[in-house]
Order: C-alpha cells, then structure tokens, then sequence
C-alpha cells in the first residue's frame, strides 16, 4: 500500500527543510517555492482523497504502523477515517492560501523564507496529528506544533506578538505538560508491550472509576485550551491582534480545531465513562463560551478580537455537539470543525487585507468602504454572514445540526447557544455597517480594490462555503459514520451498564 | 600473619585502568615535553587516544560479559552492564570535555590562565601570558577526573567509594580555579566547591562509619544482608543512611546540597563547566542508583521522604531561581539543580524502570549541557581596543544573536528545548522515561509538581530563544558581542546538537542498549 499519509507529512517537513537550506542565490524564490511545495500536498492529498472508500468512512484507512521506540510502546502509527480527512482536507486547502496572503508581507528576503518555512512546517505537524494513530505520536506532535507556531507569532506580526508568543506558549504548554502525565500513566494502565499506544489498543479498556477520569480531565484540560474554551481562551484574543492575518487564520481554522478533534478521537474513545461524567459540566461552560465569546465579540473595536471572540463562541457550539452524544449533534459539530475554519479563515485574512491597506485593525478608523471598494465590501458580507450562519452557506447546516441533535437532550442548552445567532447578527452586521456603509472617510486615502491575489486566497473558500451550503452531503457522507461510532463508543457501554 | 595474594580480575576494570593509567602517564609528559606548543598537542592526543581507547574496551567487555557481571577485588567492585553503560557515557562527555579544553579563540586564546599559581592581574600573570605558557595539566585532571567518575558507577564498597569520590573531586577543584579570564570569580567558585565538598565528603564518611558501626559491613550487599537479617541498631543505620544519601545529593546538585552549584559553575572555565555539569551528575546518579539497589533498599520506606523532599525542594528552588537569573551560566546551573530534582523523580518507589531511564535522561541532559556550554564558549565580548574579550555571559547581551549566527543561535535554542523537555528533542524522551518509572513506583504526585516546574521552567529557556530570535540587537551595541568559530568548539556543539535531535526522533538503538543494561549484579532482594 503507498504510504499516502507518510508522504503528506514528509513532503512539507522536507519543503521546509529545503528552505532553510537554500543556497544564497534561489533565497527570493521562497515564497514560489512553499507554494509548489503546498500545490504538490495538495495533489496528493487529491489523489489520496480520491481513493478513500467513503462508504466506509468509519474505518480508518492508508493505515501504516511502524514500531517507532518499542521500548516505550509507541509507533508511527497513521490512518484516517472520514473526519480526519476532511480535516487534513481543511489544512492543505488553507496552508496555500496563507502562503499567498503573506505574499507581499515581508520585504526582507531572509524573513521571508523563515516565514515560509515555518508554515510549510506547522503544514506537516497538522497532518501529523489529524492521522496519528498513536497516543504518544499525536503528543509528541501536538507539542513539537508550539515551536513552529511560537515563532510564527513572535518572530512575525504587531507591537505585542512577544507577549502574546509567550502568553501563547505558556497556556499550551502547560495544557500539554499535564497531558502528559495521563499519556505517561496510559502506558501503566493499558496493555504496555510495544503497541502500547496504539488507540485501537487503548479503546475499551477497563479503569478504575477515579483513574480514568483524572486521566480525561488531563486530557480534556488540554484540548479545552487548545479549542478556546471559557474561561482558558484569553490567550487567543492577544494572540489574534498581534499575530499576522494568515498566522491566526491557519491557527484558528485549523490547528485550534486539533483540540475538539481531540475530544472526539481520544477523549471520548479513551475515556467514555468519564466522558458522560463530565459532559453535563462541559456543556454548560460550552454555552458560557457561546453566549461570553459572542458578548465580548460585540464589545470589541479590533476586528482581530472581534473574530478571535466569534470563534470562541463557535467551538463552544462544536463542543455542545460533541458533548451531546447525539448522532446528528456530533455529525454538525465535526462538520462545523469545516466550515468554520472556512468563514473564519477567510474573515481573519480579508481583515488581514484591510490592514494591510490602511495599517489599522480599529473599526472606528474606517467607513464608507463600500462605495469604493465594492468587491472587498462584497466578499466581507458574503463571509460575514456565514459567520452569522445564514442559510445557504455551509456554516449554517452545521450549526443548525447541533442544535438540533443536540436538543433533545440538551434542551436548555440549545435554547440558550441559539442566542449566539442574534448575538452573531449583532457583531457582524454592526461591524459591516461601520467599516464598509456610510460616508467615505476622507482620512482614509485611496482605496484599493480586492487584488486578484487577494481574490484568489478568499474566493475558493467562499466557494467552498457555497458548495457546502446547498450540497452538505458530499462532507456528511464522509462524517456520519465517523460521527456515529464515536457516539456509540460513549453510549454502547451506558445501554450495557 | 601471612597475607593472601587478592585475585583480581584485570580484565573488566580495563577500561578505567587505561584512563588512570593514560593519566599519570600524561604527569610525566608535563614533566619531559618542554614546547608547550607540542605538549599541548601530545597530551590532547594522549587522553583522546585514552578515552576512545577506554570506550572501545568497554564496548568489548559489554559484548564478552557473561551473566550479569563480574565482582572483582573481593566486592569492592563490580562490573556489570549497568556499570559499564554508566562509564562509557562518561567516557563520551570526556571526549566531548577534552576536545572543549582543547579549543581555542581565534586569537589563540584557551579558556585556561597561563599558570595557575599567579595571582590575578599580577605582573607575573603578565609575564607569564607573554611568554606562551600555556597550563596542559588540565588534560591529565580530566583524564584523573574522568578515571575516578568510572570508578565511582562501578564501586560496590562503601570505604572504596569514599576514595573513588576524592579521586575524580579533587581534579575537578583545581580545573574549577583555572578561568583565564575572571580569575577572582574563578578562584572564589573553586574555593566555595572545595569547602562545600570536603564537607559533604565528610558527611558521607560520616555516614558509612554509622552504618558499619550498625552492621559491621561496608560492603554494599553485606550491609543489605545485615539489614534484612535484622538485630542491627536501627537509629544508627538511618541516620547513616540519610547521610550517606545527603553526601552523594551534593555531588548531584539537589537541594539543599545545591549551594555550590551557581557558584562553581559560573567561575569555571567553561569547557570545566560543560564537562563538570554532564559527568558529575552522571557519576552521582550511577552511585546513587546502584546504593539504592543493592544496599539501601530495605530502608527504602524510612528514606523515600528524603527524595522526596530533595526532589520538590530542587525542582521548585531551582526553576523559581533560575528565573530570576541574569547571567547564562547562572541559569544553567539553577537549570541543573531543577534537573537534580527530575532525576530524584524517578527514585520514587525504586522501580526497574528507573534503572533505564535515569541513564538515558542524563545522556539526554549531559549532550544537551555539554553542548549548551560549548555555545557560551563562542559568545564573547569585544573589548575597547576591538579584540575578543570574554566570554558574553550577561543574558542581554545575547539579544539578536540569532541575526548575526542562525546556526549557533539554533544549535542553542535547540539545547535549550531539550532541557525544556520539549518532543523531538533528547530531553523529552529522557523526561518521558523518568516520569514513567516515576509513576510506576506510584509516584504521581512528584510527576505532578515536576510537571508544574517544567512548564514554569520553560519560561526562562524559552526567554533565551526570545532573546537570541525575536529580540533586535541593541542600537549601539551591534559591535559589542563577537561570535567566535573555533573549529573544535564548533564540532563538539554540532555533534551534540545531531545526537540531541536523533536521541529524540529515533532513540530506540540507545534506550534498548540501556534496558540491556538495567541488571544490577547484587540487586534487589538479592
């Protein structure tokens, strides 16, 4: 079987080593180099995707074990069941873009191929971790990720980005240190031998009562900061207004959702027990994230913060969905993980673009924009509004399948979290009214239309969101099977008990 | 009286005889080369030849030996495969040691004074820096250093272990007090370590005269046996206990025996730190393993509050001290004392596992410092006059060293994330290992607090990282820092940077060689 999953990570690891090692006369030609680099992930990825037996997306599949340090039990171990393809499918779609985003950033060669580099390696750690089979090889890569990214936000970005770097570094570290000891003490608990961590070997197992929950509350900790939760998501907003545009858009869109992609995948899987134990408790501060992130986000005057706050309200919605174990809940929220790396990607990246145009992220500095920049105004409401989850964009299938699925058994919930859409109606509207509708200001000098660059990073995901908005089934096929094992995982051993 | 001619098997201390042999031979080298040019260059030669040589033996001695070991000289030493992979670890950082001692400025200027025997700034010192001299002796004291730290893992007798301590700390006072340049603070560092460590010789002594006053023995096994029989005094045998473990915590660098440590490490000549930070330790921990196991362990219960009050009290004073710290090697060596306490971590419980973790974590860790080291080595400050001066050692002066050298700056950043214990580095692998014995000796509360420390720790060696990479030169100050290029310097950094990245990525070969090495002769229950 051709090791599609190796190579999708070897090939940006080797792009980004290939970067810095390049010779003094191709170092301008960086940025065309991660691009073909990406464009190369991408076809593969194409070609992979295309192969996938969606009829059994349950499963998972391209599977390849090898014994990586037998002594403690951990292989490199990969293999994707339809959610993590689309989420490999979310990364490699939006590293590229990212890429043309910071197209014109930097002026400094050097700066430049670090810069590069770094995505073309954060691209690899990504697809590490949506594939990893092994508990250890998914820590180890959830944590070797930080290095990337720290730098990405320190090296390259506004006043604050050292603050915001460490601030950053300090919550996900001490997240992933404490999830360690539950990974260390997994070895203890499981069948040990050189297969230790192996998920499959992990799954079922039987656990002391207190054992097993300590160990998902480390676990969970985690992931609850890496998806902004209420109250571990204040590392966000800082590390949105100071970061780059397309920084925070892959860290957003894709490398935050590893932590509701953890929930699924190893804390429910691992964990069910105390899962179910902890879901009441979860779902309630999931819908103090929706309706606080929401709140916040309204009060906001940088954009940056003003979306870094939508997105902790929207994981608070996915959250809901997984915490739920509902089939339809957990199929929106794994959907969900999608298109919203989709609207909110695009939405960080065209604010980026506004910046990048008038050098300031402040609401009140702008208005009028759309008399003069109609294209740029246009797109902004198109991806706006799928933040606000209208109809027709895929956004608003997702959220509306949590709540629906999650209703019956969370009903108050869902009552509550359905707030956030007026909520939403509310930051998004009132942000387009004061940056684009009104009186040209005057102080703002020329405008400049979207650029076919810019078009070309922002289109595709308008695009998608469109697709996926009238036809969700081509991305539900991939999930539901997905999405109804790993509810069964929790409530089989319930009906059992 | 008649006297019985002693068996001794004189194959398995081969390795350790080439060394103490190669070492004296190097004392009348000193004595019989006169160019100091030659001299130097002979002696470097001579205790390379030695090391390599020491460590092709005991690879031999691995692959020849027979069950698990061999006890030679009637129990006052035994060499099994714990031992021998414990010397041949400092057989590497010996390596690694001599060719930093080796390494010279571009100016040719060597991290030793011209003679030691001047005093600081006198015209002597003057005279004899004009005149050439150069102090090739310090490859004999590693070579002494080195034998006796070899001696020290595999050493079963309590009275023989008090003579191989003195052995490989009584070099290492010296080298401490040999700094070329900062030679008060040199001196000062190298008194304060004397002191504290005839002290904590002392104590140890001290120790194994209660302990065979309660037994009778000095043997490590015998002592076990008379514990397990019972009858002895028992107040006498803990109180020896404790201050047996207390002498040996100094050597390693755990609290409340640390004192020394910021001390000795700042006022070395840095290629005496990097050597001095990788091997003690590594000499301790052995020690210490191989008493717990096979002589104390019937009091295990009675001394596990000492680990693991020594164990919390070095993890959280030496994170909490080494982020108040300003100079490198002062962060360093509080950064050792926190290590100190990780590796006390995985006494809890005196597991197996601890028997292949602890040799791992601390080859981890001594790449990680020699290394480490080796970049403060290159870093110096321009002097007035526009010539290289010493060392850089203040953390702001490392500001935007990453713009004016990538690679030294990353080759740093790299040490520094494995000693943050970050994965894909040396020093996670070696973490995990530690924490796992840890835990499997019931130990999760200490796994806890030493987690809680490494993410406070990281703090401060990810403010270095900040520093060299995201920090600008100061204005102004752009010419105040010279990065030096010694060759050998920059080999030992780069071959501690490669194996610290392969120790982390693929450290299977290495860890199935220590799990090979997890037998103790006279072990456990034995």
């Amino acid at each position: 079987m051709f090791p599609f999953l190796t190579i999708l990570v070897a090939v940006p690891a080797v792009g980004a080593a290939l970067l810095w090692a390049l010779p003094a006369s191709a170092r301008g030609r960086a940025r065309e180099i991660a691009l073909a680099v990406t464009g190369l992930e991408l076809a593969l990825f194409a070609v992979m995707a295309l192969q996938f037996d969606k009829s059994d997306a349950g499963a998972f599949q391209f599977s390849e074990v090898y014994s990586w340090i037998p002594q403690i039990g951990t292989s490199w171990a990969l293999g994707v069941n339809g959610l993590g393809l689309l989420m490999i499918a979310l990364s490699v779609i939006l590293t590229p873009l990212a890429i043309l985003a910071a197209w014109r950033e930097d002026k400094d060669e050097s700066r430049r191929r670090h810069y590069m580099a770094l995505i073309l390696l954060s691209l690899a750690f990504m697809v590490g971790i949506f594939a990893a089979r092994d508990v250890f090889l998914f820590y180890v890569l959830f944590e070797a990720m930080l290095i990337p990214l720290y730098f990405m936000i320190g090296g390259f970005g506004g006043v604050q980005r050292r603050y915001a770097a460490v601030k950053f570094l300090l919550y996900s570290l001490a997240g992933g240190l404490i999830m360690l000891v539950a990974v260390v003490a997994l070895y203890f608990v499981g069948p040990g031998g050189e297969q230790a961590f192996l998920t499959d070997n992990l799954t079922g197992i039987d656990l002391p009562v207190t054992t097993e929950r300590l160990m998902f509350l480390a676990f969970f900790l985690a992931f609850a900061i890496k998806a902004p939760m209420v109250p571990l998501h204040t590392w966000l907003p800082d590390v949105a207004e100071s970061a780059r545009a397309g920084t925070t858009a892959l860290l957003v869109a894709v490398l935050d959702k590893i932590g509701t992609f953890g929930m699924i995948t190893l804390c429910l899987a691992l964990f069910p027990e105390a899962a179910r134990w902890a879901a009441p408790v979860i779902i309630v501060l999931a819908v103090i994230s929706v309706i606080y992130g929401a709140l916040l986000a309204i009060g906001q005057r940088n954009m940056f913060r003003l979306v870094a706050f939508t997105s902790v309200s929207h994981f608070g919605v996915m959250v809901l969905g997984i915490f739920a174990f509902q089939v339809t809940s957990m199929e929106g929220a794994a959907f969900y993980m999608f298109n919203h790396g989709l609207s909110t990607g695009a939405l960080f990246l065209l604010v980026g673009f506004l910046v990048s145009r008038y050098g300031t992220a402040d609401v009140d500095a702008y208005g009028g924009l759309q008399k003069v920049m109609p294209v740029f105004a246009g797109t902004f409401l198109v991806v706006g509004l799928s933040a606000l989850s209208l109809p027709g964009l895929s956004p608003f299938v997702s959220e509306i399948m949590v709540f629906i699925g999650a209703y019956p058994v969370a009903a108050a919930a869902v009552i509550v979290s359905a707030v956030s859409v007026v909520l939403a109606a509310l930051y998004i509207l009132l942000t387009y009214k004061s940056v684009f509708t009104g009186p040209v200001r005057a102080d703002l000098g020329e405008a400049r239309e979207l650029t076919l660059r810019e078009r070309l990073v922002t289109w595709p995901l308008v695009g998608l969101m469109l697709l996926l908005g009238f036809l969700p089934g081509i991305a539900i096929d991939y999930l539901s099977a997905p999405a109804a094992d790993a509810v069964a995982q929790v409530t089989i051993e319930e009906a059992g008990a | 009286m008649t006297f019985v001619t002693p068996e001794i098997a004189w194959a398995p201390l081969a390795p350790i005889l080439i060394v103490l042999v190669a070492a004296s031979a190097a004392i009348l080298i000193e004595a019989f080369i006169r160019t100091p040019a030659t001299r130097r260059i002979v002696q470097l030669a001579v205790a390379l030849i030695a090391l390599v040589g020491a460590l092709g033996t005991a690879a031999v001695q691995w692959a020849l030996l027979e069950g698990a070991g061999t006890v030679v000289m009637d129990g006052m030493i035994t060499v099994d495969r714990q031992a021998l992979a414990w010397q041949s670890m400092i057989l590497v950082f010996g390596v690694l040691g001599m060719i930093l001692f080796a390494a010279r400025t571009r100016a040719g200027e060597e991290a030793f004074t011209p003679l030691g025997s001047t005093a600081p700034g006198s015209i002597e010192e003057t005279l004899a820096r004009r005149k050439g001299l150069q102090l090739t002796e310090v490859f004999p004291l590693g070579l002494f250093a080195v034998g006796g730290m070899m001696l020290f893992t595999s050493v079963t007798d309590y009275i023989f272990l008090f003579v191989a301590l003195e052995v490989f700390s009584l070099p290492l006072y010296i080298l401490v007090a040999l700094s070329r340049r900062r030679r008060l603070l040199s001196q000062e560092g190298a008194l304060k370590y004397f002191l504290l460590g005839a002290f904590s010789s002392a104590i140890f002594l001290f120790g194994a005269a209660l302990v065979y006053g309660a037994t009778a023995h000095t043997s490590y096994s015998a002592v076990a046996y008379a514990m397990e029989l019972g009858g002895a005094n028992d107040a006498l045998l803990v109180t020896g206990a404790v201050l047996i473990v207390a002498g040996l915590l100094f050597k390693i660098g755990a609290v409340p025996f640390h004192s020394w440590t910021p001390d000795a490490y700042q006022g070395a000549p840095t290629p005496v730190t990097a050597f001095m930070a990788a091997a003690t330790k590594a000499a301790a921990t052995a020690a210490l393993l191989r008493i717990m196991y096979t002589s104390l362990h019937p009091l295990e219960w009675e001394l596990s509050w000492l680990f693991w009050a020594a164990a919390i009290a070095s993890m959280a004073l030496g994170t909490v001290l080494a982020l108040v710290q300003t100079d490198v090697k002062r962060m360093l060596a509080y950064s050792s004392v926190a290590h100190a306490g990780f590796i006390l971590v995985a006494f809890a419980g005196l597991e197996g596992e601890a028997l292949s973790a602890l040799p791992f974590y601390l080859l981890a860790y001594g790449l990680a410092s020699i290394g480490a080291f080796a970049v403060v080595t290159q870093v110096r400050e321009r002097t007035e006059d526009g010539s290289v001066g010493a060392e850089a050692v203040r953390l702001g002066q490392w500001a935007g060293l990453g713009k004016r050298s990538p690679l030294l700056a990353g080759a740093m950043s790299l040490f520094l994330l494995s000693f943050a214990g970050i994965p894909l580095t040396a020093g996670f692998v070696g973490k995990f290992e530690a924490f796992s014995a840890a835990i499997a000796g019931g130990g999760w509360p200490l796994v806890l607090i030493a987690v809680i420390a490494s993410a406070v720790a990281a703090f401060f060696y990810v403010r270095l990282v900040v520093l060299m990479f995201l920090t600008d030169v100061p204005d102004g100050a752009e010419d105040d820092i010279a990065v030096e290029d010694s060759p050998l310097a920059r080999l030992v950094i780069w071959v501690t940077a490669v194996a610290t990245v392969l120790l982390g990525i693929l450290p299977a070969g290495v860890l199935g060689l220590f799990e090979d090495a997890a037998v103790l002769l006279v072990s456990l229950g034995a």
